[in-house]
């Protein structure tokens, strides 16, 4: 059985604790987290838990089932591989000189960053885009001095006109 | 009405019909406690030796009613004591409040005295729990937490209230109980459940196999209807041992681990398995891939994280199993299945053990006379070991009303406390504890509970001198390696339970039993019967686990 990158949209109830009653059952249930990310919604009461998992389907339906067990989870929903947009965000900063500006910012350019701070030695600059995306600017990266970078994790939606919360 | 937040805790305990509470007082829990005095009228509150005890009790209780055990501690190691009750009701699915008190809201997260994180401690053993320091949330809180023990697949659920909330006043509305409508069972459409209809009409090997949901349904009426009208054999866990009468002929016993050579066979041969509400746990599916390896698997629980959970099944119903049952039995044609049945019978034959003549009683021939010698309707409770494998495999009789056992968990130590509670929530059953030394000499200062309540059960200690279960396997796999179960204690269960108030009495022959029992019965206060066990018994058949039937291990 294939273990693949699973996204799922969860829909929790916006209280205290609510995360770590999440996490703690991934942990204990023993499913492996790519990356988490965590968000409002329109709705005050609801929040939005996105999660990439690495796991086989049906790992996967074991996730969504237990998940939707614990009192705090209204809805979890796993987004189809393509019917669903992804974006994580990469923040990095990195040295430069006269001889390595040009060759980094063409770089940035390329994969449509921005650098958003830019002072005598060092620069700091951010990228958007899918997982794939910014796996390979930071083997790129890793051409220069980089000092640190920091990644968010991806958020995603599901293509279509309906609210994932309202799936059937 | 204005009330104080204990009191609100005793009006919504009211709402739900409880009457009965085990429990220990203690500093954060005083204003909650002088409630209960107050209330002592309307709510009985039975104090327990240690708030394990309590949770045990609370456990029988609900096991064996159709109320939801309730039980109470204070703060801090209070709480902390009630963790191995909750995680026992967790896993054996059974409804419970539990309340604990703590520190005042301003003492909070300082490490005060008696302080305790309990919601976190038990969010992996609860359903859910609640965490209130705001007096308006507490009624709510209450009313939501009895609501989620019973929804669907049950459980325990906290509720730690800490002690200003339970002092301060708060505008409380009496509300009346919602009865929660139960949800149809869901099938993807009517068109599996038609093919699943035919399948059991034209299985030529079925077999029923059923676990604690079908105690929890209160199906017994229906499975025994469909066994009767399709003619097919069945096989139970643990925790539906004494649904089905042990003599009828369908009935294979057990399965799994320490299941009967006929169950075990039957379910590899089969081409058709019926799963009413069990989870196929690892005691039963020792290999999950060959479990029922030719045949087609229906399952149908309550709960649908437990589908294709453990072992892969080819059908799924999601409800109640009586529900289940009630729908499909009139679709369900009469069948003879002699051939079948003729197999599974003289399987059966292979199941009775030979009983060796050792100076000992034979742990089958005492569970036997007791079950027939009992005066009337009675509910078995066990501990956890050999003793709880030999009560499940011979337990008989249609007196039996009952078998409380800790199966998911296998908590050593819980039968003293759940025979309280099953006592107390059935005043004029028969009540009768079987338990092992070792099971016993970690929760048998319950006793002094069991005397001040003047609660009539019957202690059989099945005294091998050694850690029964340990030990047979440390025979069979750790080249007779005993580490650890072998303590050499010197107790005197006679003694001892008189110095609790308890009369004893010493069994080494069927006759002895027979006559001390006889004697228990006539007893109006609790009562313990040392039995001597040979060490080198053992609970047979066996399959280790990962194996399948060919690994049983018979004699």
């Amino acid at each position: 059985m294939e273990i693949k990158k699973e996204t799922v949209s969860i829909f929790v109830v916006n209280q205290p604790n609510v995360l770590i009653r999440i996490v703690s059952l991934f942990s204990r249930r023993g499913f492996d987290i790519e990356s988490l990310t965590f968000s409002a919604t329109a709705d005050i009461n609801v929040s939005r838990i996105t999660v990439v998992f690495n796991c086989t389907k049906p790992v996967l339906e074991q996730i969504i089932h237990q998940t939707e067990k614990l009192e705090v989870v209204i809805k979890a929903v796993a987004l189809e591989e393509d019917f669903k947009i992804e974006r994580e965000l990469l923040l990095s900063k990195m040295f430069f000189d006269d001889s390595n500006i040009s060759a980094i910012k063409d770089a940035i350019d390329v994969y449509h960053g921005e650098i958003i701070s830019l002072k005598k030695e060092y620069l700091i600059f951010v990228v958007t885009g899918d997982t794939k995306k910014i796996d390979s600017f930071v083997e790129i990266m890793q051409k220069y001095k980089l000092i640190e970078f920091c990644r968010t994790g991806i958020t995603a939606l599901g293509q279509g006109t309906k609210r994932a919360l309202l799936n059937k | 009405m204005r009330l104080t937040g204990s009191q609100i805790i005793m009006e919504t305990l009211l709402e739900q019909g409880v009457d009965t509470v085990f429990g220990y007082p203690g500093g954060a829990a005083l204003n909650i406690y002088n409630e209960f005095y107050n209330y002592r009228d309307k709510i009985r509150h039975v104090m327990t030796a240690h708030e394990q005890g309590a949770a045990h009790a609370a456990d029988g209780y609900s096991r064996t009613s159709k109320k939801t055990g309730v039980v109470i501690a204070t703060s801090g190691p209070g709480a902390t004591n009630l963790v191995t009750g909750i995680a026992t009701a967790f896993m054996d699915s059974v409804p419970m409040v539990a309340i604990t008190a703590n520190v005042p809201d301003s003492l909070i997260g300082r490490d005060s005295f008696q302080e305790i994180c309990i919601t976190g401690v038990t969010m992996p053993i609860t359903k859910h729990n609640f965490f209130v320091n705001r007096i308006e949330d507490l009624a709510a809180v209450m009313r939501e937490a009895f609501r989620i023990a019973n929804d669907g697949r049950k459980g325990p659920v906290l509720v730690d209230v800490t002690k200003d909330v339970t002092g301060n006043y708060y505008e409380y509305t009496k509300e009346e109980k919602k009865i929660e409508e139960k949800e149809p069972i869901k099938i993807k459409n009517d068109e599996v459940l038609a093919e699943v209809v035919e399948l059991i009409n034209n299985a030529k090997r079925p077999v029923i196999f059923y676990g604690g949901g079908v105690r929890a349904a209160d199906a017994r009426e229906e499975l025994v209807e469909l066994m009767d009208k399709a003619n097919i054999p069945c096989t139970h866990t643990i925790m539906a041992a004494g649904v089905n009468d042990y003599d009828d002929p369908r009935n294979m016993g057990l399965i799994g681990m320490h299941g009967t050579i006929a169950a075990n066979n039957a379910m590899d041969k089969a081409d058709v398995v019926i799963a009413l509400g069990t989870r196929f746990s690892d005691r039963v599916a020792l290999n999950r891939e060959k479990f029922a390896a030719n045949a087609i698997k229906i399952q149908v629980d309550i709960d649908i994280s437990e589908i294709n959970k453990n072992v892969i099944v080819d059908y799924s119903i999601i409800g109640d199993v009586k529900d289940f049952l009630q729908v499909i039995i009139p679709q369900i044609r009469e069948n003879n299945r002699d051939e079948w049945i003729e197999e599974v019978t003289s399987l059966r034959k292979m199941s009775d053990a030979s009983l060796k003549d050792n100076g000992y009683m034979h742990p089958k021939e005492l569970i036997t006379s007791i079950c027939e010698n009992t005066d009337k309707d009675t509910i078995y409770v066990t501990d956890v070991g050999q003793h709880q494998m030999w009560a499940a495999q011979y337990l008989k009789d249609r007196k039996t009303k009952g078998f409380v056992t800790s199966g998911g968990l296998g908590t050593m130590g819980f039968g003293y406390g759940a025979a309280i509670g099953v006592q107390v929530a059935n005043p004029n059953m028969r009540v009768v504890h079987f338990t092992g030394d070792g099971s016993f000499h970690m929760n048998l200062n319950e006793a002094c509970t069991a005397v001040s309540e003047n609660l009539p059960i019957i202690t059989v200690i099945l005294n091998n001198t050694v850690l029964g279960m340990v030990y047979q396997w440390q025979t069979i796999f750790y080249d007779k390696k005993y580490s650890g179960t072998k303590p050499g204690r010197k107790t005197d269960f006679v003694k001892v339970g008189e110095g609790f108030g308890v009369k004893g009495y010493k069994a080494n022959t069927i006759e002895e039993l027979n006559s001390a029992f006889a004697d228990a019965l006539k007893q109006e206060g609790p009562v313990w019967i040392e039995c001597a066990i040979d060490p080198n018994e053992r609970v047979l058949p066996m399959i280790p686990g990962g194996g399948t039937v060919e690994d049983m291990i018979i004699g």
